[in-house]
């Protein structure tokens, strides 16, 4: 019986190192005999282990997207719709309101007569989704109306802004070409925070720029005489404004015009200076907007003969049917081309043109190129603003594992002698069970393909300390049972069963506050979590049942047990 | 064979006071030093940029200036209140850094001022390669760490969070295995160990780092560990020597896991030396934080979590015998009567729990 249990426990604990002792240094693929030499192993082994950005070296940037500011725009352009409609529907609108405070989202309309309240609030939720009572919250008192947003309704769009930035952001990530990254919301489900990893990336400042780019598109009519009379410009925007008589209507827009120079390399270069701004006074609502948008490339200004570079943009087919529409019935009039409320060329209409547009000026071949991504890639619901950057670079990480392979073999060492020299024959059960536990303990790193980070290391270091005391809690137990003049196969069985109990509790406690730390704890303390609850369960194993065995062996060569090296 | 112990017989309990005493000296020099410099102006505590927002940039050079002359070159580039702190393990890199500008929550490196300043003493290698790789360049940075003000206080409170909440996680498994007054005992010299390594951390102004904190968290984990060795071996004893008073049980308990607690600490602890002597500035911190960790984790088992333990059920079996007492003599008032049903009750979790020895004594 007890034969065939050894036999049993042999047999288990055989397979178990060679699976883990594969898991650690074999290939992901068919091995081939060159991957079983020093240097094989060493590639592999680099392969296996996912290493975290503070070993590996690259880019850790925690963004914010500033949802407040897409609910304030949100309401604002719903106050202007809900003022259209109203006059669409013939009530005079007195005056109209828009709060937009964090938390507090209002959007207010007076009218001249409070007798037609209900003909205005019917006018007005036909035209827009005000009218959804879980989203908007509707009263009315003299003849004020009022929609106040909901608190359920600034969580949803608020979370769909944060959702929304997460794949445009996704795709600009994508598009750049950035190999493995990590992205993911992150913090608090109210924080509206990504996380996005980028492993090898050492300057991330393209990235940010091109991640925080504005790509507000919009197709407009330029207010103003038709050709051949030149199209209409101010220099100032109190002179734009006052064209309008002071005040600038809902239907009309002031914006600025710059013909879009370059700024590369020399900055006191005379040519390269920016022209004076020029205002000008376009049409609202837009013709269409970059929803419309199909593709948008990069291309060179004059045939690749220039450094200059312009965009092309192309049109869904939606979009292109409205656009032809109307500059069909605008011809020799002017358009513009608006980017994040900026004209940046005004173009007059020759004939009518259905799906493509293109933006003028002069960029840089990076620079149009990364506009024409951010185009294609759609607008952003909100401006989003970085909270977090750090950048490890290849050397700093090597350093740290250098640092911590090495501690952690001084430290090794040290354990090793000193058991060998004062349990002597049992010390190598200590060792044997040491060494199978680092290695099981990459092997269950690299199963649950966890990552391996700085306090990753130190959730190791703390594995180190948990297998040397189980080890040595048992051995010291051994000796006071045998002191107490027990045999030694008693003695051996008492002091495994007893240590065990503690061993248990030391373990699961250790377990137990580490999955807290997994649950609630941010990367680098999850990293400690894992790799110590991966190596406490890999302590259980190795400490207790690996030992046990060899003790087991052992004694059962010797038909009379006479002394124990311990 | 070679042993260190041959029988201990040391009463551990009478001292308990000078014990007591000292870990309640050392907590108040601690908690001195970070009121005294919090009065004085000063943080309490040197907080790296994970917790109070700013930039750090880390820059390797071939020929590293001084640092006057760095500080110099980045106040020409008006980089203001900069603190140029040289890697004391590697005599070619620096650590720039910067305060948080201000009261904005965004946070923008500082990366481009930087370089412009250093690109006076030449230029900077490729993105792509390596210093070395670069014969041209005279400098590359190799990390920067920007976080601002949202980010560092949410860090900092997350942390806080994380660990409390992993302390109810260990009192609730232990009141479980044994009793609460050993769960509540244990997690009363946890917090002890992590108050004092602060107080070290306040008085010699570490910087406290998230490095840092995974360390407090391996000490939590450690000296729990090793406490509940201690208490284990109490349970056992109990349970073993029912007529033993448990003043006894508890100093033959630390007396018998004695050796234990030496060779596998005084083990673990060769194993942090080494992180402090060879682990470098990376894990400087952290090597430190569990240095002392580890010194006040094995103290506080027997000095803080065991005493603490026995006087907490001392103070109940008085509450107990009080009780019986009252029971059998005829009550006269309301108030006793609670007094016995509320002990009653507490006789029946210890009962229940499978240790009789909490009654007797």
């Amino acid at each position: 019986m007890k034969k065939k249990n050894l036999l049993q426990r042999t047999i288990i604990i055989v397979v178990v190192t060679v699976l883990g002792t594969y898991a650690v240094i074999g290939p992901r693929r068919k091995p081939t005999l060159k991957d079983f030499t020093w240097s094989g192993i060493k590639s592999t082994l680099r392969d296996n282990i996912h290493l975290g950005l503070d070993l590996k070296g690259g880019s850790h940037l925690v963004m914010r997207v500033k949802t407040d500011d897409y609910l304030k725009e949100l309401t604002t352009s719903d106050t202007v719709a809900a003022e259209n409609a109203a006059k669409e529907a013939g009530i005079e609108v007195k005056q109209t309101k828009t709060d937009a405070t964090p938390g507090n989202y209002r959007v207010t309309v007076e009218i001249a007569d409070p007798s037609k309240v209900t003909e205005a609030r019917d006018a007005i939720q036909k035209k827009l989704d005000l009218n959804d009572t879980s989203m908007w919250t509707y009263a009315a008192s003299g003849g004020q109306l009022t929609w106040t947003m909901t608190a359920a309704a600034q969580r949803l769009l608020a979370q769909n802004a944060t959702d929304q930035a997460l794949n445009i952001i996704e795709s600009r990530i994508n598009a750049l070409g950035i190999t493995e990254p990590t992205l993911q919301t992150h913090g608090a489900q109210n924080s509206h925070q990504i996380l996005l990893q980028m492993p090898g990336v050492q300057d991330p400042e393209r990235v940010k720029m091109l991640l925080r780019g504005q790509s507000k598109l919009e197709l407009v009519h330029v207010v103003g005489p038709p050709s051949p009379a030149p199209s209409t410009t101010y220099s100032s925007e109190e002179e734009a404004k006052a064209s309008l008589g002071g005040t600038v209507p809902t239907n009309r827009r002031v914006l600025p015009y710059k013909e879009r120079v370059e700024r590369t390399g020399n900055t006191t270069d005379q040519k390269n200076q920016d022209k004076p701004t020029r205002w000008v006074v376009v049409e609202a609502p837009a013709i269409i907007d970059g929803t419309q948008l199909r593709t948008a490339t990069a291309v060179n200004s004059r045939g690749g003969r220039s450094e200059q570079y312009e965009i092309n943009f192309s049109l869904k087919k939606d979009g292109a049917e409205k656009f032809g529409a109307w500059t069909g019935s605008h011809i020799n009039e002017y358009m513009g081309v608006v980017l994040n409320s900026e004209v940046q060329s005004i173009a007059f209409i020759k004939s009518q043109i259905f799906d493509s547009g293109m933006i003028e000026g002069s960029y840089t071949k990076q620079s149009a190129e990364d506009l024409a991504l951010v185009l294609r890639s759609g607008a952003l619901p909100a401006q989003i603003e970085y909270l977090e950057e750090r950048t490890v670079g290849p050397s700093l990480g090597a350093d740290s594992i250098r640092a911590g392979v090495r501690a952690s073999l001084v430290g090794l060492s040290l354990v090793i002698f000193f058991m060998l020299i004062y349990y002597r024959g049992s010390g190598v059960n200590a060792v044997v069970a040491l060494v199978l536990n680092m290695i099981l303990m990459l092997a269950g790193l690299i199963i649950f393909g966890a990552t391996l980070t700085l306090p990753g290391i130190a959730g190791i270091i703390l594995t180190i300390g948990m297998a040397v005391d189980s080890n040595v809690l048992i051995f010291e137990r051994i000796r006071e049972e045998l002191h107490t003049g027990k045999t030694i196969p008693s003695a051996v069985d008492h002091g495994f069963d007893r240590a065990f109990v503690t061993i248990i509790d030391t373990h699961v406690t250790t377990i137990v506050s580490s999955l807290f730390l997994f649950v609630f704890g941010t990367g680098p303390i999850r990293g400690f979590a894992v790799s110590l609850v991966i190596g406490l369960l890999v302590n259980l194993f190795s400490a207790v049942y690996v030992s046990r065995t060899i003790f087991m062996w052992e004694l059962s060569r010797k038909r009379k047990v006479e002394s124990l090296s311990i | 064979m070679l042993q260190m112990f041959k029988t201990v017989n040391v009463d551990w309990l009478k001292h308990r006071a000078w014990l007591i005493g000292l870990s309640v000296a050392l907590m108040l020099a601690g908690l001195g030093s970070a009121i005294v410099r919090q009065a004085t102006g000063h943080q309490p505590f040197n907080l790296g940029v994970d917790f109070k927002g700013g930039t750090v940039i880390t820059v390797k050079f071939k020929q590293r200036p001084t640092d006057d002359a760095i500080r110099t070159a980045l106040t020409s580039q008006s980089v203001r209140d900069a603190i140029v702190q040289p890697v004391t393990d590697k005599n070619d890199t620096v650590l720039i850094k910067l305060p948080l500008e201000g009261e904005t929550s965004s946070v923008d490196a500082g990366r481009d001022q930087v370089r412009k300043a250093l690109n006076n003493f030449g230029t900077e290698a490729q993105p792509n390669f390596e210093l070395e790789a670069d014969p041209s360049a005279a400098y590359k940075i190799v990390g920067t760490d920007a976080v601002g003000a949202v980010a560092g206080a949410q860090l900092r409170n997350k942390a806080i969070a994380v660990t409390l909440a992993a302390l109810v996680g260990i009192l609730v498994y232990i009141a479980m295995r044994f009793e609460w007054t050993y769960g509540a005992a244990a997690v009363i010299a946890v917090f002890h160990d992590v108050l004092i390594t602060l107080g070290f951390f306040s008085a010699f102004q570490w910087e406290v780092s998230l490095t840092v904190i995974a360390a407090l968290l391996t000490l939590v984990g450690f000296s729990v560990n090793d406490t509940i060795v201690v208490f284990d071996r109490i349970r056992e004893n109990r349970k073993l020597n029912r007529r033993d008073s448990l003043y006894k049980i508890t100093n033959d308990s630390i007396n018998q896991t004695l050796s234990r607690t030496v060779i596998a600490n005084g083990l673990v602890f060769l194993s942090v030396l080494a992180l402090v002597l060879f682990g470098g500035d990376v894990l400087r911190a952290f090597s430190l934080a569990l240095f002392i960790g580890v010194i006040f984790g094995t103290y506080s088992s027997i000095a803080v979590a065991s005493p603490i333990m026995v006087w907490w059920e001392q103070r109940i079996d008085a509450a107990n015998r009080a009780a019986t007492l009252a029971y059998n003599r005829p009550t006269k008032s309301g108030v006793q009567s609670a007094v016995k049903t509320s002990a009653r009750g507490a006789v029946a979790s210890h009962a229940a729990k499978g240790s009789p020895g909490a009654g007797r004594a």
